[in-house]
Parts: C-alpha cells; structure tokens; sequence
C-alpha cells in the first residue's frame, strides 16, 4: 500500500507535469492473492504486487490516455510526452465538454485489516478445512480463494483529489460427488464474516446423489437463485442501463422511459453508498455515487452517467465513470434488485411443474435490443413437481430476454444476497451484485447437455 | 539484466527448489478506435513486471512484482517460497515435472514494419477515410474502426539453465457498421467480429487488410439485414465462412481438448471437458474429414511464438487425424498422463501470471472443395458468416453460436439473406456430421485476441486456420421469433 499521502503527492505532481488543458491521473495499486484447488487439493497459489498510473491529458477537445506501471522519474516523464504527442495528432472530440470537478465525497469505510491475518498459511488450513468437511460427506472440492488490498487515487487539474483503500476476498465453491455438482460462493471487504462450513453445506445441498434425469427443453416455471438472477441484472446494466447505450440507440430503454417494461415486483437500482453491497464511494474519475433507478416497479425510470455523457446532455454524472479509456459507456457495477416476500420454500411449494436453477454457464448475448441471451446451467439444476424438488436434471441451455423473464416475475425473495463473479482479468477492483430468488412464470429453455 | 535474473535463479537453487523459473516482461500497446466521426480511444500502455514460479516442497508457489530491482526480486522469491511451503500441506498427488533441456536462444517476430515505429497520423487517417465510408449510410447509427498494435519482451530464465528471449509483436484492425431501426439493431463486420483481425505481423498486415474498400459493402449489408427475413428454424444443412468455423473450432475442439481442463483444474470456472485422457488415440471426434492441428510455427499465426513459457519449442502436433483424437495441449507438468512429453502450450498472460495451457494456432487443414462447388452441391441449407454470440456448456458439449448474417442455399445457389441466425448442437456429433472441407485456396488465417481462461483471470492470443466447411442435420434459428 502506498497510501494517500504519497499517492496524492505522486499524482499532483503528474497532473501539474503535463501542461495540459486539462488532466486528470489515476492510481490503482494491488497487493492481492489468489489460490485454487481442485480434487480438495491445492494446485495454484499466488500472488501479485502491482501500481498501474492511467494518465488522461486535455489539450483543447484532444484526449489521449497513457498507462504505465513504471513510476521512475524518467519514465514518469516519457508517459507525459507520449500522451501530449497522442492528444495533439487526432482531431478534437467536438461533444467533449469537461473533466468534472470537485464535488464532496462521502466517508465511507471499505478496508478491514481482518485481511491482512489472511497468509498463505491461513488460506492453505481454510481451503483444507473445506475439503474435510466435503470428504466427510463424499465430495471433493474444486475453487479459487483470494483476497486483496487495493488502492485507488485521483487527481485532476480542475481539484478532484480522492483516495480510497479497499480490501476484499471471494471465495468460489464447487463440490462434486461423482454424479452431481453444487456451488456456493462468497465475496466481503471483511474476512471475518467469513463462514467455511455454511459455504460448503450450502454447495453440498445443490449436488444431489441421484442421477441427473433428461427433461425435454421448452418453457417452465422456474425459480432462480441469488447468483443467476445477479448475471441476468448485469448483463442489463452492459446493454442497457447507461446513458451512451441510450444515446447511441442501442438501448432497451430508448423510447421506453415512464413506460412499464417489467413487473412491478421488479425494482433494480444501482447504488455504491448501500452498505448491503460492497460499498464504493466515487467512481474512476473521482465523482461521487448516486443512487440511479433503472426500473421502479416495473417502470423504466432513468439511466447511469458519466462526465462524457452528462456533458453531451448538460447534466452532472452520477459518479459511474469506469477506468479511462472507455468507449462501452457508464456500465453500473453496483447492482441492486428489491426483496420481495416470499421465501424459497413458498416458492417452490407454488411450483405445480417447474425448473430450480443455481447458477449459469457461459451466457452470451444473442438479441442485445431485446436483451436476449444464451447460456447453460450449471450446479445445481433440479426438476419441481406438485410443490416439491423431486430430483437433479441434466444442465439446459436456456435462450430467453431478460425483459420478458423480468416481466413475467411471479413471486420475488425476501432474503437477498451479495455475489460478484470475482475474477480478475487486468486491474482487480472487486464489487457485488445484491439480489434475491425470483419465480418466473414461463423461462425458455432451448436445449440441453447430453452425449 | 541477464545477470541478475541469474542471481535469482541460483539463490532459488541454493534454497533447494526442484524446478524455478523467472520471467521478466515489458508490454506495450497502442489502441486506436473511432467511433461515430470520433477519436474515442487513444491510447498507449505500457507495463513491467516480473513473476517467479518455484516447485518447492513438491507444490507451486508463484510470486511476481511490478518492481523490477533485485532486492523486490529476492523478496518476490522468499514470498513464492513460502507460498510452495504452505500448499504442499494441502496437495493432491506428487507433481511429476519433466526435466527439459536448457535452451538458449533468442526469437523475434518476422516482420517488415514495426507497428510502433509508424506515425499515430498514418493510422488515425486510415482509420477514419474507413469509417467515414461506414457513416455515409444513413442506416448505420454506430460505425467504428478499430487498430491495436502490441508488443511484448520477454526474458525466461530458469534452474536448468534456460535463457530465452523473444520479441513477439502482433497487431491488428476492422470496421463495423450498426444499423439500427425500429428497435431492431443489425452488425456487420469487416473482417471479423469484436474488433477485426490480428496477427502475428508487421503494420503491412493492418495495410494489406485495405479496410476503406470493404466499408460500403460493409455498411450495406448491416441496413439489408434490418429488413432481411429471419432465421429459419429446423434441422438443416450448415455451411460455415471460414472465421464463423475459427470461432466453432476454438470454443468445441480448442478448449476441449486442454489437458489441464480435462484433468480438472478449471472445474470451478471455466469448467472441465468431456474428453479424457484415456480417449486419445481412439475416440471419434468427427467425420474423417476433419483433421485438426495445434500448430505454434505457422508464420503470422496469433498463437505463433518461439518457445513457451516453460521454455518448450514452440510445434507443430497433429490433434484431431481422419476426425480421431491422436493429441492433447499438454504441459511438461501434465504430459505424463499422456505418457508423453510437452508439446509447448503454456503461455502466461504478462509477468503477473502464471503459464496455463493455451490453445496455439489450432487448425482445420483443409480439405478439396471451393466454396462454390460446396454450395452447388447442397439442395437446402444456409451459409451463415461472422460470428455475433456464443455459448457452450462447462463440459464443452452444448454450444450456440450466433452469426452477424447468413443466406438461404436453395437448388445449389445462394438465396434471400436472412437475419439473427442462429445454431445449436453437441461437439462430437456436429463434427462427425461435417462432409466437406474447402480447400487451401479458401483457407486462412484468424486471430482470436480476447480467449479467457483462468484465475486471476487471463486473455490469451490465439489463432485458427480455417476454410469455410459443411455440416449436416444441424438445428438452426433457436430464437423463438415475436
């Protein structure tokens, strides 16, 4: 960890180096870990130190951004020429209006030091202690445990200074018995509320020791839980829930604002400050989150912004601006669906004939207007009959919108829980997805797995 | 530099490390991409790291810093050290690592322009006289055009007394048009999907594309669509463009058949296989028709390379012979399973990762038909070009895929286009129902720069050579149309 002062200091500094219009400089430091397992045992462990510096220069309407990981001066010093010589070769970007400026930030407490007692030592008995408990019961465990400290800074020529420390650790569960699998997982800033023995009877009681039945594809009633319905609610936020995805008419939204899309169980929100989630009090270019509510009741209200898109509409961001360069828009990474009032169990006991599904696979986009996506189930997949879980099927391949699943939304939980996919392709910055179990009258499955 | 990652190797050994390696890495990439008549991204990274993986008390340890000095590097390597300490507590089976020769070498990318030795200028004007033909038509509401370039030095050091150096440089470019009416929105590429094509050469590959002469067709296409019929549904005869067959190869046959998969490692995330080890050398695939190569020298290939990053020569293997498996991608680490050795796969994605199996170059060679003659000899079916989704289960068995647009085949010829097609089948039966293969006249070369895999996660570039190929009894049109 650098800490604010240095960071601050190091990115003052860049900022006033480069003689630019405008600038704005972000730090991201990563002190972080990872260990996976597979047949209960561990087969990869470790672990990164990293500081990336994300440079964005204005000169006029001309933008260009430069990236290093190297903080020597005389790299610190090429960065700037290369991203004056970037800026001042293109064409100005004529609906750039400005770099946004300073605004209050909330105080918000996003580290624990419960992380740091994580060692490998501690992760090593942990992920043991999971595979004994498993073994017990006739499973064997495969998943990835990691944990992090990260630091974001941002500092821009026209007074934004922030810096936030955030630590984070997930846990991703699978067990197998030979016949079925079942997933459990878990995503906190805080280690301490982290409970291995709930997390593994959790994943046990998706696998089944019976055979996976074959159910021929076609539409059921089917309930999904807390991690399928979070990968439905993002890949809303990717194509629709943003202010550019608007503009650019590419979004389920356009036209459809004050109209009612879904059901009016259904209310999705976006917000950093709800301690439910895992918290984020600014975004990456050091504006504060707002609380933004895409469907309230089923009604389409109003979508994320960044500085670009709230200047091109005259409006002020709602603090959802991602890590510069981004051409795919404000995408919401504080995802939130209302609770409802129903339990699991009640859910189930209304099934007449219906579809029970953990989690899904792969999921892709196949309609993006209409929100239509494929994808498989995986983990925990069982057929309900007359008001009961009778036994697992084998995975299916569902082919179905969002909207219209969202639409036919019969009974919601009133448990909801916190996810996050977790994985970390480039810069690791963690958050979660708050959800509950929803029942959907009519869920299109399209296909299913078998030799 | 040399010398001080030499340092660490001996101090790796004198800790006693059955195996360790160190790998120092500077990455730089330019990315360009107009959008709309605007210069959205661009951009100039670059990152330096190194990693150090040790086999320590019969376990793994990895440990990597962005600090490059020898006092980080010592520290890095207790850290990696202790990590191989605490998981050997936790281990499966012994770790068999077959030894390797020491390799000293040095490979550098064949190319006749570096992309970053041309002007930022040259590229934008290319780049937007393309885009700006996309724009013309009133129907495309979102054209873009995109150019990255990348580099990347490596040094690979290790305790057998391996010291590789490689220079690997790729880039790539492509245009899109998006059409958008109605609530309906149609994309079409040039000359792939998701940002283009990319390839282990010089700018003269991004030149040679000549992306402004493709624009109009480009843009064309994408408004037709908007009023095209749709897809079809039913059980029908599939011809597949050769960079649609890229993506098919790479999701049913590239994963499938990674060892570390098969073997389990990814089972909680990217998921297993249904192949198994013991399949190899027997199990039918596909028709004999298709054969399959994982072939790392194919020059301008995106998985071509000059070693590993276990310092393996990069190969050439026969995977799939008259549509039997005769290989996996293996590892020095999992190859004995196959009682085999290494065919040089693992990759790392930059310093801060550890090498995985990855897919190389993964071909279908091709076969004796021209696309025409394919087409005239098929009654009914569709053809179907540029991949817009896909989708395959955690077993590698289901998958789906989408493309941009397809055409009606009726009586032999090519008809009515048709919109949103999709398709649908089970790997093993969908490559057995493939009857013809175009030839080398239709082949070529695609890379695929976006393949995950792992965690932390880690994008891997590959590349498939591929002529356009027919299969038969295929479901198609999965969208349930209204």
């Amino acid at each position: 960890m650098i800490g604010r002062e240095k960071a601050l200091r190091l990115l003052k500094k860049v900022v006033h180096d480069s003689g630019a219009d405008q600038a704005e400089a972000l730090l991201l430091t990563e002190d972080s870990s990872l260990t996976r397992f597979a047949g209960s045992g561990v087969h990869q462990h470790v672990a990164e130190r990293n500081g990336t510096l994300i440079l964005r220069v204005v000169l006029g309407k001309r933008i260009a951004v430069v990236t290093t990981n190297d903080f020597r001066r005389s790299s610190l010093k090429d960065l700037l020429l290369k991203a004056i010589r970037l800026a001042k070769a293109r064409l100005p970007q004529e609906d750039f209006v400005s770099l946004p400026g300073p605004r209050p930030v909330p105080d918000v407490r996003t580290f624990s030091n419960s992380i740091l007692r994580l060692t490998p030592g501690v992760k090593v008995k942990l992920i043991r202690e999971l595979g004994l408990l498993a073994h017990e019961r006739g499973f064997r465990t495969s998943g990835a445990f990691s944990h992090g400290q990260v630091e974001v800074a941002i500092v821009n020529s026209l007074g934004v200074e922030v810096y936030q420390p955030y630590s984070d650790l997930f846990l991703h569960l699978v067990v197998d018995n030979g016949m079925n699998t079942g997933y459990a997982s878990f995503v906190s800033r805080d280690a301490q509320s982290l409970q291995v023995e709930r997390l593994v009877n959790e994943a046990m009681e998706k696998a089944s020791k019976s055979e996976p039945v074959r159910i021929e594809p076609g539409e059921y009633e089917t309930i999904l839980e807390p991690y399928a319905v979070s990968e439905l609610l993002s890949f809303l936020g990717t194509l629709g829930f943003h202010a550019l995805a608007v503009q650019e008419g590419r979004s389920f939204f356009c036209d459809q604002f004050g109209k009612k899309i879904v059901d009016p169980r259904v209310t999705i929100y976006d917000d950093g400050l709800d301690p439910d989630g895992l918290q984020v009090p600014f975004d990456f270019e050091g504006v504060p989150k707002q609380k933004v509510t895409f469907f309230d009741a089923g009604v389409a209200r109003e979508v994320t912004h960044d500085s670009f898109t709230a200047g091109k509409e005259g409006k002020l961001s709602t603090g959802h601006g991602l890590i510069a360069p981004n051409s795919e828009g404000p995408i919401p990474i504080n995802l939130f669906m209302n609770e409802g009032e129903s339990s699991l169990s009640e859910m189930i006991q209304s099934t007449r004939k219906g579809i029970y599904v953990t989690r899904f696979h792969y999921t892709n986009v196949v309609e993006p207007m209409k929100a239509v996506i494929t994808g498989m189930t995986r983990d925990g997949t069982f057929l309900i009959e007359n008001g009961e879980i009778k036994q697992p099927v084998r995975n299916l391949r569902f082919t179905e919108s969002i909207l219209k699943a969202l639409s036919r939304v019969s009974a919601v939980s009133k448990e909801r829980r916190v996810s996050s996919e977790g994985t970390v392709y480039s810069r690791r910055f963690i958050t979660g997805t708050v959800t509950p179990a929803i029942k959907v009258d009519g869920f299109n499955f399209s296909g299913i797995s078998s030799l | 530099m040399k010398r001080i990652l030499q340092n660490v190797i001996d101090s790796a050994k004198m800790k006693g490390v059955h195996y360790g390696d160190i790998r120092l890495v500077r990455r730089q990439s330019q990315e360009i991409e107009i959008k709309n008549g605007n210069v959205e991204v661009l951009t100039h990274d670059e990152e330096l790291g190194f990693g150090i993986r040790v086999l320590f008390h019969g376990a793994w340890g990895f440990a990597c810093s962005s600090k490059v000095n020898p006092r980080e590097m010592e520290a890095v390597l207790k850290k990696a050290l202790t990590i191989a300490r605490a998981s050997g507590k936790a281990r499966n089976d012994k770790i068999h690592f077959d030894p390797a020769p020491a390799v000293v070498d040095r490979y550098q990318t064949p190319i006749t322009l570096d992309p970053f030795d041309v002007p930022v200028e040259t590229k934008l004007n290319l780049l937007q006289a393309a885009e700006g033909v996309l724009r013309k038509n009133g129907k495309v509401k979102i054209s873009e055009a995109f150019m990255g370039s990348y580099k990347t030095e490596k040094t690979f050091a290790s305790t057998e007394g391996s010291n590789i150096e490689q220079e690997l440089i790729e880039c790539g470019a492509g245009i899109s048009a998006t059409a958008i009416e109605g609530g309906e929105m149609q994309v079409r590429s040039y000359p792939n999907s998701f940002r283009g094509n990319f390839a282990t050469r010089g700018y003269e590959w991004i030149e040679a594309l000549a992306l402004g002469s493709h624009a109009e067709r480009v843009s064309q296409e994408a408004e037709q669509l908007l009023s095209a019929k749709p897809c079809p549904s039913g059980t029908m005869t599939l011809i597949l463009d050769s960079s649609q067959l890229a993506l098919q190869i790479h999701e049913s046959v590239g994963h499938p058949i990674e060892l570390d998969r098969i073997l389990g490692t990814e089972a909680s995330y990217a998921g297993t296989s249904f192949l198994k080890p013991e399949m190899v050398g027997h199990f039918r695939y596909g028709s004999d028709k298709v054969n399959i190569t994982a072939d790392a020298t194919f020059p301008g290939g995106l998985g071509t390379f000059g070693y590993d990053d276990e310092g393996i020569r990069a190969q050439r293997t026969p995977i799939l012979s008259q549509g039997v498996l005769v290989n996996l991608l293996t590892s020095r680490e999992t190859a004995c399973h196959l009682h085999r050795e290494s065919n040089g796969t693992m990759r790392a994605d930059g310093w801060n990762r550890i090498p995985l199996i990855r897919m190389t170059n993964i071909n279908l060679e091709p076969g004796e038909w021209t696309l025409e003659q394919m087409i005239a000899d098929t009654d009914e079916g569709l053809f179907l070009s540029t991949n817009r989704s896909w989708s395959i289960d955690d077993k590698r068995i289901n998958f789906q895929f989408g493309t941009e647009i397809g055409w009606e085949i009726r009586n032999g010829k090519l008809g009515a286009m048709v919109k949103n097609p999709t398709y649908t089948g089970i790997t093993p039966h969908f490559w057995n129902s493939c009857d013809a293969v175009g030839d080398k006249h239709h082949w070529q070369m695609w890379g695929t720069p976006n393949c995950g895999k792992g965690e932390p996660g880690q994008v891997a570039h590959v590349g498939h050579g591929t002529a356009p190929a027919r299969f038969r009894n295929v479901q198609v049109g999965v969208i349930k149309q209204g």
